[in-house]
């Protein structure tokens, strides 16, 4: 996590955005696959924005966690990462997004691409009313790998990282919706590790399990961070303090103006130690 | 101050009664109502099952089922089922060709990739469509669609189980459409994400994840668009010629089991067995629309199951 602490420094003093993005392509440059630089991004649903100034960098191999009051933007900001916001009719995405130095909203882009390199999981777990072996195929299928021996090796690896492995590698033919609610959401998970993504989103992973899946889904993410960038949009603070390593606290304070990103460092210094006032009163739960 | 209390526990006891008898008429009124469809769908079996008897003792159900010809008023008298179960089963077979690829097509479009008032729009045309008495679209098909096949195949009429199948398998779209929409609506929004966030485009997200998810249900709407077009009478009556002969392809006449009966009903002795063997025409027709529609309808719960988690 040497790299991360070069980022934070960077992260903590939000710079405007063009210091971002210089900073941001020296560092991509020796750094591993799997970084994002955000410089003034907003979102804006038809006329209204919802979300404006967000710089940001998201280090790789790290878990960033944004937390914040439920409308903060945490979950519309992660949808940009990938472009899922593209999905949803009259969005609007301003500011700039690279990840390792290239712009993903660049109009020669395909998000299409971007999202084999981006994963997702979801709020609730998602698989696809296949078998175990099919939904964790799917992407790797997508992405053109037939051969049986390959696609096994894939499935076993991606159920590894997943943590599930052990569990279901005698049931791999099982319908996915047989599985408990725990084990679907991390049967997703591998499913969007098969692709072999930089970065792996997740939009409140746990929030619909209950507090022993919670805890194995937290162990998978612990695991995963040498792998993968996680960047982690979650309600529960005790679990962004105990996962991620920097902290990105967001606040929409009315409904007249749009959300904003408060601060961001590192964890440790974020719950313990933060800089703005905001930070502190919503950490110790006097809001929110 | 005694009498109040017994006076208001003995109007609050008249209220209860009152209520619990209210309840009781109208439960036996929705059950009777319920009933009725279920008693009716059994008297609708009994009563051709008692009509066809004539026909079913003398000549024979088997006899009937696998002869090959009908010729109802020569001498002997033939009563052979097969020419019309196999029109009915060419004509069928045509509309299933022209209803399948364009419903589920038409449905996929509606569900997926169309929206707000287009897609309003669309599903009340659809619903307009089922809306249209046969009769008119057997109009359409003897202004338009036997000239056309007529001309385009060659022939020396354009009366065909191809004409009347194109014009069942229109009909039968509105069915198959607004069954296959549903299926393909209910599948949750979580899995077309979930594909999308693989990496799949929106045409793969509807093949790949979307269609398959639905299968059932698309399934469902299209055995009911089948029933629908065993089923029909008027169109085909006007369309296919009724020639009930053994056809050898779909360019040629033939007579439906449902044309057969509303052909001949009216012109054979009451009582008689002409009148017998169309009940038992009857009988048959009943039993496959039956079968068919009771395999959708167990394919359609088992869908709704499947998503009710």
């Amino acid at each position: 996590m040497v790299m991360s602490a070069a980022f934070e420094e960077i992260a903590m003093d939000t710079p405007a955005g063009a210091e971002v993005q210089s900073r941001a392509r020296t560092i991509g440059a020796d750094a591993v696959s799997g970084s994002f630089a955000l410089s003034d991004v907003s979102v804006a649903y038809g006329n209204e924005t919802v979300l404006a100034g967000v710089n940001m960098l998201v280090p790789s191999r790290s878990v960033t966690a944004l937390i914040g009051p439920s409308g903060c933007g945490k979950s519309t900001l992660l949808r940009c990462l990938n472009r899922m916001n593209d999905e949803i009719g009259r969005v609007r995405v301003g500011g700039t997004i690279t990840l390792d130095g290239q712009d993903i909203y660049e109009k020669t882009l395909d998000p299409v691409d971007l999202r084999m390199r981006v994963g997702q999981v979801f709020q609730r777990p998602n698989p696809f009313p296949m078998s175990l072996y099919d939904n964790v195929a799917f992407g790797p299928r997508t992405q053109g790998i037939r051969k049986r021996g390959e696609l096994d090796a894939i499935v076993e690896e991606a159920l590894t990282d997943a943590a599930l492995w052990g569990e279901v590698k005698k049931h791999l033919k099982k319908h996915a919706f047989e599985l408990s609610g725990g084990q679907q959401q991390r049967l997703c998970i591998a499913r969007a590790l098969a692709t072999k993504p930089e970065v792996l989103l997740m939009d409140e992973p746990a929030s619909a399990l209950d507090p022993i899946s919670t805890q194995q889904i937290e162990d998978t993410i612990a695991e995963l961070k040498d792998m993968v960038t996680i960047v982690i949009v979650t309600h529960n603070m005790q679990q962004a303090a105990r996962i991620s390593d920097q902290t990105a606290f967001m606040l929409r304070e009315s409904m007249d103006e749009p959300a904003h990103l408060v601060e961001m460092g590192e964890t440790k210094r974020m719950f313990t130690n933060p800089d703005d006032k905001r930070t502190e009163s919503y950490i110790t739960g006097r809001f929110g | 101050m005694a009498v109040t209390p017994t006076h208001k526990a003995g109007r609050r006891l008249g209220r209860a009664t009152r209520r619990r008898a209210v309840e009781a008429v109208v439960r036996t009124l929705i059950y009777a109502a319920g009933l009725l469809s279920i008693v009716i769908l059994a008297a609708i079996a009994i009563f051709l099952v008692v009509e066809a008897r004539q026909s079913i003792g003398e000549i024979g159900l088997d006899k009937m089922l696998s002869g090959t010809q009908w010729f109802p008023t020569g001498t002997p008298k033939l009563f052979g089922f097969l020419p019309l179960i196999v029109g009915t089963l060419a004509v069928t077979g045509v509309a299933v060709v022209v209803f399948v690829p364009i419903g589920i097509g038409a449905s996929v479009f509606i569900s997926e990739f169309s929206a707000g008032w287009f897609k309003e729009g669309m599903k009340s045309v659809i619903e307009f469509m089922a809306a249209v008495p046969s009769v008119v679209y057997g109009f359409l098909g003897v202004a338009v669609v036997i000239p056309w096949v007529k001309a385009t195949f060659s022939l020396t009429s354009g009366m065909t189980a191809l004409t009347g199948g194109l014009v069942l398998g229109i009909m039968s779209l509105p069915t198959v459409i607004s069954i296959s929409e549903d299926a393909l609506h209910a599948v949750p929004d979580a899995l077309r994400q979930g594909s999308l966030a693989l990496g799949n485009t929106r045409w793969q997200t509807v093949y790949k994840v979307v269609v398959p998810s639905a299968s059932s249900g698309i399934f469902a709407g299209v055995m009911l668009g089948l029933g629908r077009a065993i089923g029909e009478t008027m169109a085909v009556l006007m369309l296919t010629g009724n020639a009930a002969v053994m056809p050898t392809s779909v360019f040629e006449s033939v007579r439906t089991m449902t044309g057969t009966i509303a052909a001949e009903m009216g012109e054979v002795v009451y009582g008689g067995q002409h009148y017998s063997v169309l009940f038992s025409v009857g009988l048959v027709l009943f039993a496959i629309t039956f079968l068919i529609n009771l395999a959708a309808d167990l394919v359609l719960e088992r869908q709704r199951k499947r998503w009710r988690r």
